[in-house]
């Protein structure tokens, strides 16, 4: 058969096409939408991409708790009695398509008076008529043309995010004084002698003085700062020579214009703060549709059907539950607190919780933990906490989470400045001593030379714009890191540790293995073929593994919930299911998921399922054990293990069976040992081991969605390339290191004008920008040479 | 030769301006989101366009 692809969402139509207006379509769903675009119009949609849409999911009552006045208050940015404007986040938003459609959302409702999207950010901010339609109807609009906003617990913070732009403000005055300064200073760098220049210098120096004060009192505030706070703590941080310099040429130009003993080095002055500025800029690379800050409250529903006494149910916000209440759970939803199951076939997907990867089943009576999803049908719940007091949200309570890691961590400049700072001064009184004796009249200003032309431009600029580009690299490779500093914690990793379902091991395929007598070829015909019929997980799963068969008509077809599925074709019996179903008579404990299979009563064998392991893990381990020491840290059983030392390097020390706290206290007793531990996991399981690890790489499918709090975010496309990427920040370090040598190249070229007395204002304005564009440029340079070596 | 005041007042208003103008950009939001107004600006009559398609959409169905 001809395998046609869905003209909306553009996936792969199977058996069922449905055609519509000569287009194919995968689904009812995908149909509708094309409808409603169709009729409205809108079908320009398709021309700017093509099937860029998304398979509308049922969301029958899941937005009820949007007509909630509280919850709609909290999740609106601006409400008035006729205009109501709300931001709402949507993760498929990924084309121009999207922009185009989510922009023209006033042709599918009329009260909706204007939509503006954030593709950066995958937002949408959409203003309505709140008198003629409400949120609830908007959502259900979005969500009906495939286009379903993500609401989380995470909305319901009070005040809204608030964007810090002093940065660019300040760069804005700094840029804006240097340019000006730089001009006004012309006349002087060429010591033209007309006599109207005469006549006007103090007018341009005093209007160079005007444009450095709120260069050195706004825009460099921060490193005086900075500066204070170092030495009040007893160190000698970049920033404590930065500040020196600062004030030393202010103060000195200011008196040398004041006396008309020169014209000053406000030019320089201006031009230092602007470099330094733009350095920072650059540094701050961030992912707007990332973050890297999640906690529980991102995975969390923001409101849960609530069951009252009479029957009637009810949504309430979350952190509204309390102790005793009837809640209504239903499929794909999570369970927000922990509970005991009153009503319903449960079957929960703990994956968030502990990274076991199959589900599993409850009866009414047992007790389930919040953080699983409920993937079979409406269940009923009594709650039994609160959800701050949960299990799962618990974790969130230990210290590790309130824990800078950025402190207590002295990076590579610091490191640097110490000496630097301590060998500056040195130099600054020697000279300046030699001076006093030779010709005191020149003392001062030796003095204040050295301190201005040592001013360690260069040397701070070296780490941010080679981490800087560094961070870019990295994110055009699927590797998105939250800061600079974390790129030189991970040079200095020791320890890797990895999780392993869902890091290591891929959630989507699994791999299957028979064992017993083999299946005649009619047998395999109808045990497809009853797979088929079967929408259990694991029957779609073993469904998907096996070879393809003709699509025949069984005679009988039975599902036995919970057991398994007996179907009957000619003279074939075939019974599929668990071992007790079909009759095993040797039932041993399996740690691993198996599928029995008996023929006419005759038990012929099983299918073992087997995690896939991703691609390239056994090398990467190998690449990874020369210089690291592995570890896998599973909370998942041990049925894995004979498999995981095959596959691994024989040093790997594998832990299994181990609680979200477990993972959390083995790292800080490593760490207590001295080592430096990266952690590579997965799940909100991990969350804890990700907080308390040096450096925490979150291994994601969905870069958009699903990452618990860490400090980096890899694609899974590129897992095996970890170890090249470790390197890489090992390098990065040593071309940082290079560029310090070339900066100290300079400052002896400057020293040596310095020291003998002879430094002119135009040589600090010619050495100083020359020495921090060439350092820009070495480090540019090298930083792409490293990036070109990753691809 | 006073002309060099009035020169230097129009170079330095000139700045000054350019500057406000640059503030007033960042604080309106205008750098927030540097991707979506470059797609945006290139949607300019695809409903009109979608409208002279629809005739022909229907003659072939």
């Amino acid at each position: 058969m001809e395998n046609k692809t869905c003209f909306h969402c553009g996936d792969n139509c199977g058996n069922h096409v449905i055609s519509f207006q000569e287009k194919s379509f995968c689904c009812n769903g995908c149909k509708t939408v094309f409808e409603i675009f169709n009729e409205n119009d809108l079908t320009c949609y398709y021309d700017l991409q093509n099937s860029p849409g998304a398979i509308p999911k049922e969301i029958d009552g899941k937005y009820d708790f949007l007509s909630q006045e509280n919850i709609i208050d909290k999740l609106t940015e601006f409400r008035s009695d006729h205009v109501e404007i709300a931001t709402l986040y949507i993760p498929h938003i990924h084309c121009s398509s999207c922009i185009w459609i989510l922009e023209n959302l006033h042709k599918l409702n009329p009260n909706i008076s204007g939509s503006q999207v954030n593709f950066g950010k995958k937002t949408v901010r959409i203003t309505y008529n709140s008198e003629e339609t409400d949120l609830k109807s908007v959502v259900v609009l979005l969500s009906s043309i495939g286009y379903e906003p993500y609401i989380s617990l995470d909305d319901f913070k009070s005040g809204k995010k608030h964007i810090n732009r002093t940065l660019i403000y300040k760069l804005g005055v700094a840029g804006f004084a240097f340019g000006n300064i730089m001009f006004l200073s012309f006349p002087e760098y060429f010591e033209v002698n007309e006599y109207w220049l005469e006549q006007y210098k103090p007018l341009f120096r005093w209007l160079m003085f005007a444009l450095s004060v709120p260069v050195v009192f706004y825009s460099a505030q921060d490193y005086f700062i900075s500066a204070f706070k170092g030495l009040k703590a007893k160190l000698l941080n970049i920033d404590v020579p930065i500040a020196l310099g600062v004030s030393v040429l202010f103060i000195r130009s200011t008196i040398e214009i004041m006396l008309d003993l020169g014209s000053g080095f406000f030019d320089s002055l201006a031009g230092l703060v602007f470099f330094l500025l733009v350095g920072k800029f650059f540094q701050q690379k961030t992912y707007d549709f990332l973050s890297f800050e999640r906690d529980y409250k991102s995975y969390f529903p923001i409101a849960i059907t609530k069951i009252e006494r009479d029957g009637s149910e009810n949504s309430i916000q979350v952190y509204d539950i309390e102790k005793g209440d009837r809640l209504l759970i239903r499929n794909e939803e999570l369970i927000p607190v922990d509970g005991i199951l009153i009503n319903g076939k449960a079957k929960i997907d703990y994956s968030f919780v502990t990274g076991e990867s199959q589900t599993v089943s409850k009866q009414s009576g047992d007790k389930l933990f919040a953080g699983g999803k409920q993937t079979a049908g409406v269940i009923e719940l009594e709650a039994l906490k609160s959800v701050e007091q949960s299990y799962l949200t618990q974790l969130w309570s230990n210290d590790v989470f309130n824990k800078n890691k950025e402190e207590g961590f002295t990076n590579i400049t610091n490191n640097i400045s110490k000496h630097f700072t301590i060998a500056i001064l040195t130099i600054a009184f020697i000279a300046t001593t030699f001076w006093l004796f030779t010709d005191a009249s020149k003392a001062m200003s030796v003095f204040t030379a050295v301190l201005i032309i040592a001013c360690p431009c260069a040397i701070a600029l070296s780490a941010p714009f080679t981490f800087g580009n560094l961070l870019r690299i990295f994110g055009k490779l699927k590797f998105y890191i939250k800061n600079a500093s974390v790129i030189e914690q991970l040079a200095q990793i020791n320890t890797v540790i990895f999780d392993k379902t869902g890091t290591i091991t891929s959630n989507k395929t699994s791999n299957v293995v028979y064992e017993g007598e083999s299946l005649s070829d009619f047998e395999n015909l109808v045990l497809k073929n009853s797979l088929r019929g079967s929408n259990h997980p694991l029957s779609r799963s073993l469904y998907n593994l096996l070879d393809e068969h003709n699509i025949i008509t069984l005679d009988t077809f039975e599902e036995h919930i919970g057991k398994g599925i007996e179907a009957q074709h000619n003279d074939i019996n075939l019974k599929i299911g668990s071992a007790n179903f079909v009759g095993n008579p040797q039932n041993t404990a399996v740690l691993n998921t198996t599928v029995h299979i008996s023929s006419n009563n005759e038990y012929k064998g099983k299918y073992t399922f087997y995690n896939s392991y991703r691609k390239g893990v056994s090398k990467l381990f190998n690449q990874l054990k020369k210089h690291f020491d592995l570890v896998i840290l599973s909370g998942d059983n041990e049925g894995e293990r004979e498999n995981l030392k095959k596959l691994l390097p024989a040093k790997t020390k594998l832990i299994f069976n181990q609680k979200p706290e477990d993972k959390l206290e083995f790292i800080k007793y490593h760490q207590s040992e001295g080592a430096k531990v990266l952690m590579v996991g997965d799940g909100l399981n991990d969350a804890g081991a990700l907080a308390q690890s040096n450096v925490g790489i979150a291994v994601s499918e969905d870069v958009n969605v699903f990452s618990p709090a860490c400090d980096a975010i890899l694609d899974v496309s590129k897992f095996r390339q970890l170890y090249s990427y470790i390197m890489a920040s090992k390098s990065a370090i040593k071309i940082i290191k290079w560029s310090f040598l070339l900066s100290f190249f300079y400052n002896i070229i400057g020293l040596y004008f310095a020291v003998t007395g002879q430094l002119a204002p135009v040589i600090a304005a010619i050495l100083m920008p020359l020495s921090s564009i060439s350092i820009v440029v070495f480090t540019t340079i090298c930083t792409n040479l490293l990036g070109r070596r990753l691809k | 030769m006073s002309v060099i005041y009035i020169l230097l007042t129009i170079s330095v208003i000139v700045g000054v301006v350019f500057f406000f103008i640059f503030i007033a950009a960042v604080k309106s939001g205008q750098y927030d989101d540097s991707y979506t107004p470059s797609v945006r600006m290139l949607f300019e009559d695809e409903l009109v366009k979608s409208k002279t398609e629809k005739p022909i959409n229907t003659k072939t169905d």
